[in-house]
């Protein structure tokens, strides 16, 4: 464990129901937690499960216990599983400082498919993620994810894309006893995306 | 889901609330634990069920709330240390055995009942604070402020209801229950339980337990007096603490969550030097000499607590009879609307009622930031609306049900239960159910309605359960509906699992909470035993379904029966590989030109069908598609085709 320039590090992993985020925040809380850190970790949750906007608050730090929950405007890092759900985390938690990492792939609301009016253009979602993040990446995760054969792996290569870019305290050392842990069956899988993600995750322009 | 029993004492590891609190009971050496699930409690049991076996305790999925505490009763009647656990509309239901074991006492051994309650109802269908429960039946009641006390307030707790002989509850909120953080573990005892009944004398009273006397008003005096002792020992608990300067502008009395977001409020504003903080873990009876000595430090008082002004209310009592020359607060809250008494805390509401008290300015971004903030077109985040998961067997139910009261064409509708179908209030279940209030209440309203077409009443009345709401609360309303002849027809959503709360077992599953093999109790063999007619259908057949609905529908007498059958698609997808390849042919989708308006992505919403705007025409998300297939049978053009994977 170091001391963490800025403590806590707020970090809001965003996304829909069913993608995973949960899983994420586990994944990298557990890590942290081995490490020596705090952590708390606040999740929406329940009746919003699938398919509506869900997202995890984690508070990370090297002195003490956090509330679950981040106060308005001040996420430090946004890990955006979804392009509209990565802009309303924006909306609520960003500021000028915020470092954003981006998964580009839509998933449709049903009531939006319902109304026929479509979903917003992608390059106009990703402009306004830009703007609105002192610098932001791209990760292709779930299509790499689909062609690895799984498309849940995306998430680890989003945790890849984090790691890669230090937004977070972590190490690639410091994830593998905490795969081998959560997914016994899935341990070269995981790892592999993990570091596909390092390897894919690029500035966003 | 971590291992609550891992033998690291010391060890520093991430858990939520809820599994926090199951491992103090282990390291309280508990015996018996009982639960009905209910977000956000179910993982205290469910942690638990999966250790039992090792640690030697007995755990259970009850029937209901009532049955969980009263058999967990037993277990401290006879001398092992029990748990039950309920969110809080299953304390609502047992609140008539707590109003008896209150004053009967309890046996040598501990019990401790854990609420859950779900400020904001993210998961419920009320937001009801348990809190004033402990004032209204005189039971010791703690909070825990954040995870460590979770799981420390157990033993201490099982301490107080042995001492004292009185069940004590533990209130958590779902930003404890639910939330994850660091704890420290301790040590798990091992105890050989041994269990035999006896009656013997109440610490607190020169009677015998666990027996009532009559008249009970005796039973009710010495109670008063057992929660004098109580607060006493309460007066000194660590779980009551102060931060702050000896003098401060501002003393925010908290509990709960609530300790957590003043800590971070302070932080934010820098106000650590004019803020002081009581936080109280133990909140009935209240400690009131340890409350009087910390007011006399502050002329301001706010109250930070989750959602009724309880301790508001009560410190507020409790100074009123001061003597004049003692009264110098000035009390903020809920009730000067500093704060609401509805919704969940937040951090940015505690941060808005401190700078409105204190009148210290706070803007957590700069106007630069906040213009780009308001320049995001709304179109750009739109809602997402609740709804069934992909391939929900619920969603082809209610697609079968809405054609059917359609063909029937008397304005038929639906009284709702709860449980992932609830969701059929909204565009999930095509607005098909009227009605939502509380476990079982679907059915007991089907009931009245059935029996008012003396006054003209002529709407055909469908009562929608799940299967464990079935076992839970269903049965004596169908026994009323049958024996008094009422006009109503109920259906049951059996996926095979208690799935809005986790997929635990009910009393129809395969296997007990332990994971052994239970008494399968048919849902059909009971519905028929009293007297109604039954019919069980496959909600993916969506033909056969609503033909056998509209037959019932049009039976238009007596309580009958249908049974829709599935297994809940997150249970399935665990174990079986997609069923069908699901196309759709460009060349057949006819899209807006079609007669259907859109069927399937404009009614039936899918989350796996998408509406491709620039093509017009439907296609498949495959990342979301689980492949059920039933929007093959609703395209009228055949468009959609499933092709079955060997």
């Amino acid at each position: 464990m170091k001391n963490l320039s800025k403590d806590p590090i707020n970090l809001v992993v965003a996304g829909v129901g069913g993608q995973g985020n949960v899983m994420v925040s586990l994944v990298i809380g557990n890590a942290l937690v081995h490490e020596g850190y705090f952590v708390t970790i606040g999740e929406t949750y329940g009746s919003s499960q699938r398919g509506g906007s869900v997202m995890s608050h984690l508070k990370i730090s090297a002195e003490k216990q956090f509330s679950p929950l981040i106060p308005e405007g001040q996420a430090d890092v946004v890990l955006g599983m979804e392009p509209v759900e990565t802009l309303r985390v924006l909306k609520s938690f960003g500021n000028q400082n915020v470092v954003t990492v981006v998964n580009p792939r839509p998933i449709h609301p049903v009531d939006f498919t319902g109304s026929g009016s479509g979903y917003p253009d992608i390059q106009s979602l990703l402009g306004q993620i830009k703007s609105m993040s002192a610098r932001a990446y791209v990760v292709n995760a779930t299509d790499e994810a689909l062609k690895m054969g799984n498309a849940m792996l995306a998430n680890m290569i989003l945790i890849g894309a984090l790691l890669k870019n230090s937004l977070i305290p972590l190490s690639e050392r410091a994830l593998v006893p905490v795969i081998k842990d959560m997914f016994p069956k899935a341990v070269a899988a995981n790892t592999k995306a993990l570091k596909a993600g390092a390897d894919l995750v690029s500035i966003l322009n | 889901m971590p291992n609550i029993d891992m033998d690291a004492p010391g060890s520093n590891q991430l858990f939520i609330g809820n599994e926090a609190m199951a491992r103090g009971a282990l390291e309280a050496g508990i015996g018996f634990a009982s639960a009905y699930p209910g977000t956000p409690s179910s993982e205290i049991l469910g942690s638990l069920s999966e250790v039992a076996k090792k640690r030697d305790i007995y755990v259970e999925w009850s029937v209901n709330e009532k049955v969980a505490i009263e058999a967990g009763a037993a277990a401290s009647f006879a001398g092992v240390r029990a748990l039950v656990a309920m969110k809080m509309n299953g304390l609502n239901t047992v609140i008539d055995f707590l109003s008896t074991i209150t004053l009967s006492g309890i046996g040598k051994k501990g019990i401790v009942v854990m609420v859950g309650d779900d400020p904001s109802a993210h998961s419920s269908s009320n937001e009801t604070d348990s809190r004033p429960v402990s004032k209204w039946l005189d039971i010791p009641l703690v909070e825990p402020g954040d995870f460590q006390e979770a799981k420390d307030m157990m033993p201490f707790l099982y301490g107080i209801s042995e001492e004292f002989g009185t069940i004590s509850i533990m209130r958590s909120v779902t930003r404890i229950a639910h939330a994850r953080g660091n704890i420290k573990l301790g040590e798990i005892p091992k105890i050989a339980h041994k269990a035999r009944f006896e009656q013997y004398l109440d610490p607190a009273a020169p009677m015998p337990t666990p027996i009532m006397c009559v008249p009970s008003s005796f039973r009710h005096m010495f109670q008063h007096m057992r929660m004098d002792k109580v607060r006493e020992k309460f007066e000194s608990c660590s779980f009551n603490r102060y931060v702050g300067p000896d003098k401060p502008d501002l003393l925010i009395i908290t509990a709960g969550s609530g300790w957590l977001y003043s800590q971070d409020a302070v932080n934010a504003l820098k106000a650590e030097n004019r803020i002081g903080i009581l936080k109280l873990g133990t909140l009935w009876p209240l400690p009131e000499k340890l409350i009087k000595t910390h007011l006399s430090k502050a002329d301001k008082v706010i109250f930070i607590e989750e959602t009724d002004p309880f301790l508001e209310g009560v410190i507020m009592e409790y100074t009123a009879g001061f003597s004049p020359e003692s009264k110098r607060n000035l009390f903020y809250g809920k009730h000067t609307r500093h704060l609401n008494s509805f919704g969940e805390l937040t951090p940015d509401a505690v941060i808005k009622a401190i700078t409105s008290v204190l009148d210290i300015k706070y803007a957590p971004r700069d106007a630069e930031y906040m213009k780009k903030v308001e320049a995001v077109p709304q179109g750009h985040v739109m809602d997402r609306l609740l709804t069934f998961c992909p391939g929900c067997p619920h969603r082809a139910s209610f697609w079968a049900i809405k054609n059917a009261l359609a063909m029937d064409g008397r304005n038929g509708f639906v009284t709702g239960d709860i449980g992932c179908y609830t969701m059929a209030l909204g565009p999930a279940g095509f607005f098909q159910t009227r009605t939502h209030q509380c476990m079982g209440a679907g059915a007991g309203l089907a009931n009245g309605f059935g029996q008012l077409s003396r006054f003209g009443f002529n709407q055909p009345v469908v009562s929608v359960v799940g299967d464990s709401t079935f076992y839970h609360s269903i049965i004596p309303a169908l026994v009323n509906g049958v024996h008094n002849h009422s006009n109503f027809t109920l259906v049951i959503l059996d996926n095979g699992a208690t799935a809005m709360t986790g997929f635990q077992p009910h009393p129809g599953t395969e296997l007990t909470a332990m994971g052994e093999p239970a008494a399968q109790i048919s849902m059909e063999n009971i519905c028929r035993a009293i007297g109604a007619r039954v019919e069980i259908c496959d909600p993916f057949d969506l033909k056969d379904t609503t033909r056998t609905i509209l037959d019932l529908v049009e039976q238009d007498q007596g309580a009958r029966v249908a049974i829709m059958r599935r297994t809940c698609e997150l249970v399935r997808q665990k174990k079986e590989k997609k069923p069908y390849k699901m196309q759709i042919d460009p060349d057949k989708c006819l899209g807006e030109d079609c007669g259907c308006n859109r069927l399937c992505t404009r009614v039936f919403r899918c989350p796996g069908l998408i509406w491709d705007a620039a093509a017009g025409k439907t296609r498949i998300d495959e990342v979301i598609c689980t492949a059920c297939g039933v929007c093959a049978d609703i395209c009228p053009e055949g468009a959609i085709t499933k092709e079955a994977i060997a």
